[in-house]
Formats: C-alpha cells, structure tokens, sequence
C-alpha cells in the first residue's frame, strides 16, 4: 500500500451539497478511475434537503461500492478520503461526510474536507487543460464568476439573491412543465427557447458585477400568469436576458483580469446558447473558451477527490473534530496554495 | 486608436477638432440578440451622458462631453491624463493611501448627495490626473436616485472592488472611504447606508456572520 503520493495513490472522493450523491476516484497524476453519481430526482423539481438526504444515505454503499468496481482498484489502495464540507444544503452535506469520516476511520486514511465552488474549479482545470482562467459557474445553487489571485479564487461577480439554474427550474415549474431523468427543468427550457420568436420584454439587471435574477423571474412569472405570451417566447426571453447578463459579467471580469481563458462549468453551462454567447466573447477577446463536460461540469465526485489530492499534497488534512459541514462556506474563504501565481 | 477595450465599451484616442479626445463606442454586442442589444447601448449612452454631467454640477471631477452620436452609441469626450486608481493605489506609502481614499469616499459622497449613483465604482473607473485631481470616468452603469438601497449597492460594488483587486488593503481602503464619505453625507446619513451594505451583505448567499449561528 502506498500512501505517499506515489503513482500507485488513489483518492475516494464523496460529493453531497445536493441532489446528487457521487463517488469519484481518481489517481494522483489526476486520472479519473470512477465517477458515480445516483441523483435523487423529483418530478416536480426543487430539493427537500431532508428528503434528499434520506436518498442519500440509502444510495451511498451502492455508489461506493460501484465506484470501487468501476476503478477496479480495492479499499486498500485508497490513501486518501475527500468530501464536499460546504457550501450546499445541510442535510445533504452531512449524510455525506458522515460517510467519508466512517470510510476515512475504517481505511485509516486521512480526510480532507473540500470546498465544492473550488472543486467545480480545479477539476475544470484538470480535464479542459486551462491554466488560468476567468470561471462562470452556473448551476441550481451557484451563479459565480471568479479568477485566482494572491492565494484565492476571488469572486468578481456573483448572483446578489438566486442562482441563474434556480430562476429557469422555478420557472419551469410555474408553467407546470415536469422534469424526468436525463433531462432536466434546464434542458426542457433550452428546447422551448428554441422554438421562441417575440423577445418579451424582460428587466435587464447587472449591477456593476453583480446579478440580480429574482427580479427577472417575477417577471417572467408575472407574463406567464398574463396568458399574453406562449410558453415558447418566454423561455427564449428568459434564456437571452440571463444569458445575455452572464455574458456581460464574465466579459467584464476577463477584461478587468485580463486572463487568456473562459472556464465554463455547472449544470447551466451544458446550455447550447450560453455556450455560443461565451465562445464569441472568448473569440473577441482572444482567449480560449473551455467548456466543462457536462458529466463534470455537473456535481460529481471526481471534483471531490481531485481537490482533495491538491490539498492533500499541500498537507491539507482535515482532523475528523474539524469536519463538520460549512453551509454557507465562500470561494473566496479558501487558500488554493496548490494554484502557481501565474498573475 | 483603441487605448481599452472594456467590456462594455471601448475607449479610442482620437484627433477631434485640434485636439485629444476620447471617444467611447459602445459596439454592438454580437453575443446577445440585436434588440437587447440595442436597448442597452442607446440606453446607457444616454444615461452616461447626463450622469457625468450631473456628477460635474455635483462637483465631482468628470470628463467633459463634446458630443453625442446616439446613433451609433458614441461619446465624445475630453481625454483624461492621468493614472487609474488600480495601477498606482497598491504602490502608495499608507498614509497617501488613507487620505487618497478618503478623498475618493467624499467624491462618492457628493454624488450620492445629489442622488447620482455611479453603478461600477473599481478601481478602474477612477484616474489621478498628474495635478492630484481624481477623475471618475463610466457611468454606463449608473443611476439617477436618491434610493438608500442603490446607494448601499454602489458602495458595497466599491468593497468588493478592493476585495478583489486590492485584497491586501481592502480593510482600510474601505474603511477610509466611508470616513470621506461620512464627512460629506453626515454622521447620521453614512451609518444609515453603512447598514444598508451590511443588509445586502446579509443577503448574499453564502455568509460566515450568518453561517455561526446556523452551524
């Protein structure tokens, strides 16, 4: 058994900030052996934490023991335990480290708890090839774009009330749409949007670097109840106005940082027409566009365990008194000491 | 010549009439649909133009506008020698530092006094003419109100500026900009916003005051 960050060291990573309970393992050099995820899914959307957790718990021995299989590697060669320590919902985080602390016990290996805004990061890093780029991170719970310096990923620009993937699934399911596996609230709006033609007029709110989103969902809401408009041309104006002010966001801190690259992850960022608006920006800007693959991009525990392998190496290590769950943990609360000043 | 491509617009030093201006284009965006776009562009052409006129009868140094093309969303105006704030605030021995952030807390304050919101107070959108004026450029963003909320928003832009950009000095740069600020607004008014930033800090997401009492 080798413990020491020697080609034959494996870490087991546990993501559960949310609906997904995953497993990830992965080598030092950074080969992804398994990724396992088993969501818990609602029909009519949203997450009740408790119910979520209950999935959890439930799922948990079967993923870690498909991740174990599909790794083809045994408990012995796992030198290090990673979880997801915050921020997310707490219910779901907690059923999550509880079962890294009774892996990381059994295996007698250390822990390290992670941040999941930095893990979406630097697995984004590790499987597009980016060096140093300016991060839109859009999902269901998280709308951040951020760039490293002194030490940090700082956040540049950030939702100032709900993430962009929570305005298009409530949205979603105010117009009664329903959500099935494989394809979610997001998915079902990007194929009404699709067929969208009358841009509604929809308020338009970035302030400075900030993003207000709440707003234009009441709006949106309000012209759904309004039966003006069809379905169809309110998920297209919803799309372009909340696209069009990530896009704005991101412009802006790549001008203002003036980093080479575009890091695009989370569930929203598996969006075609977001895609396409970053990729032009990139383009005028001269810098790479790097879209996260979805089953990456999405929560997942390869991110987890990669993270944990950085901070491992960094000495990093999370005494099992210090792990409890961070709900409300920040970006920009976390050294990355394993980040080069590259700025 | 183009001399910065923003984000949002870009800057170029042009020969104009005998003599340098800058000319701020706002070009069409081609990542978002042409309505939207356009509904931007003439939008904040037009708001940055009274606004930087409003700031100047507020006293607060800006550059001067010579003319306004709406049509093709440009601004022509006077050329502003000098350094942006970010280049030189980190170099600066403490104390210029403090009073230079004071001065700029006042400026803020005299806009918010006449209910001028700037919208995208960084760093960058600050510059230190070479006779120790600071002169605030891009209003693109900004407001015209008296509304305590939007006050608190722009100040609290300002603090996540320097917590961004100039991390190693936020505290103080921070803190001495609400001094300024204070002098201008009143004790009474500066506490009110000060809340109010505090309020919106509340409201972000993820909290560490809030986190402790929810661990």
């Amino acid at each position: 058994m080798q413990r020491d960050g020697s080609p034959h060291a494996f870490c087991l990573g546990i993501e559960a900030t949310a609906d997904d309970f995953s497993v990830g393992i992965l080598s030092f050099e950074g080969t992804v052996l398994a990724n396992v995820s088993i969501a818990f899914m609602s029909e009519t959307g949203g997450i009740h934490p408790r119910e979520a957790a209950r999935h959890h718990a439930k799922v948990a021995g079967t993923a870690i023991i498909k991740a174990f299989q599909k790794a083809n590697i045994g408990s012995q060669d796992v030198a290090v335990i990673a979880f997801s320590q915050g921020p997310g919902l707490g219910p779901c985080l907690r059923t999550g480290a509880t079962a890294a602390r009774a892996l990381a016990s059994y295996l007698d290996v250390p822990l390290v708890g992670v941040n999941h805004c930095v893990a979406h990061v630097e697995i984004g890093k590790l499987v597009t090839g980016a060096k140093d780029p300016t991060t839109l991170y859009v999902s269901g719970g998280n709308t951040i774009v951020s760039a490293f310096g002194g030490g940090r990923y700082r956040i540049f620009g950030e939702t100032l009330d709900i993430a962009v993937g929570n305005c298009l699934d409530v949205f979603a399911r105010e117009a009664g749409l329903c959500q099935t596996e494989g394809k979610p609230f997001g998915a079902i709006v990007e194929a009404l949007a699709k067929e969208g033609e009358e841009l509604v007029e929809l308020p338009y709110s970035v302030k400075g670097m900030d993003m207000s989103f709440s707003g234009l969902l009441t709006a949106a809401v309000r012209s759904l109840k309004s039966r003006k408009h069809r379905l169809e041309d309110l998920c297209y104006s919803l799309q372009e106005q909340a696209f069009s002010m990530l896009t704005e966001v991101t412009e802006r801190a790549l001008a203002h940082t003036e980093k080479r690259e575009i890091l695009l992850t989370g569930g929203v960022g598996a969006n075609r027409r977001l895609q396409t608006m970053l990729k032009t920006v990139a383009q005028e800007h001269g810098s790479r566009f790097c879209r996260v693959p979805t089953q990456y991009a999405l929560d997942n525990g390869a991110m987890i365990a990669w993270t944990g392998i950085l901070g491992f190496k960094h000495g990093l290590i999370t005494p099992v008194e210090e792990s409890f769950v961070r709900l409300k943990w920040r970006l920009d609360e976390v050294n990355v000491p394993w980040v080069e000043e590259l700025c | 010549m183009l001399i910065k491509k923003g984000a949002e617009a870009s800057l170029f030093l042009e020969e104009w009439q005998g003599q340098k201006v800058v000319m701020k284009r706002r070009l069409p965006k081609k990542y978002r649909l042409p309505e939207i776009d356009r509904r931007i562009r003439s939008y904040r052409t037009i708001h940055e133009s009274q606004l930087l006129h409003h700031a100047k009868q507020a006293g607060v140094p800006t550059p001067t506008i010579f003319l306004i093309d709406l049509a093709n969303s440009n601004i022509i105006m006077e050329f502003v020698e000098g350094k942006q704030l970010k280049q030189i605030l980190e170099q600066l021995p403490p104390d210029e530092r403090r009073d230079l952030n004071r001065h700029i807390g006042r400026l803020i304050g005299q806009l918010h006094h006449d209910g001028i919101i700037h919208g995208d107070l960084t760093t960058s959108n600050m510059i230190l003419t070479p006779s120790d004026k600071v002169v605030f450029v891009d209003f693109g963003l900004g407001e015209k109100t008296v509304e305590l909320e939007l006050k608190g928003v722009d100040l609290h832009l300002m603090k996540r500026a320097y917590q961004s950009t100039h991390f190693r000095f936020a505290k103080d740069c921070f803190r001495a900009v609400l001094e300024g600020y204070a002098l201008v607004v009143g004790g009474d008014e500066a506490k009110r916003v000060l809340d109010k930033i505090r309020e919106i800090e509340q409201r972000g997401r993820y909290i560490s005051e809030r986190r402790k009492t929810e661990q």
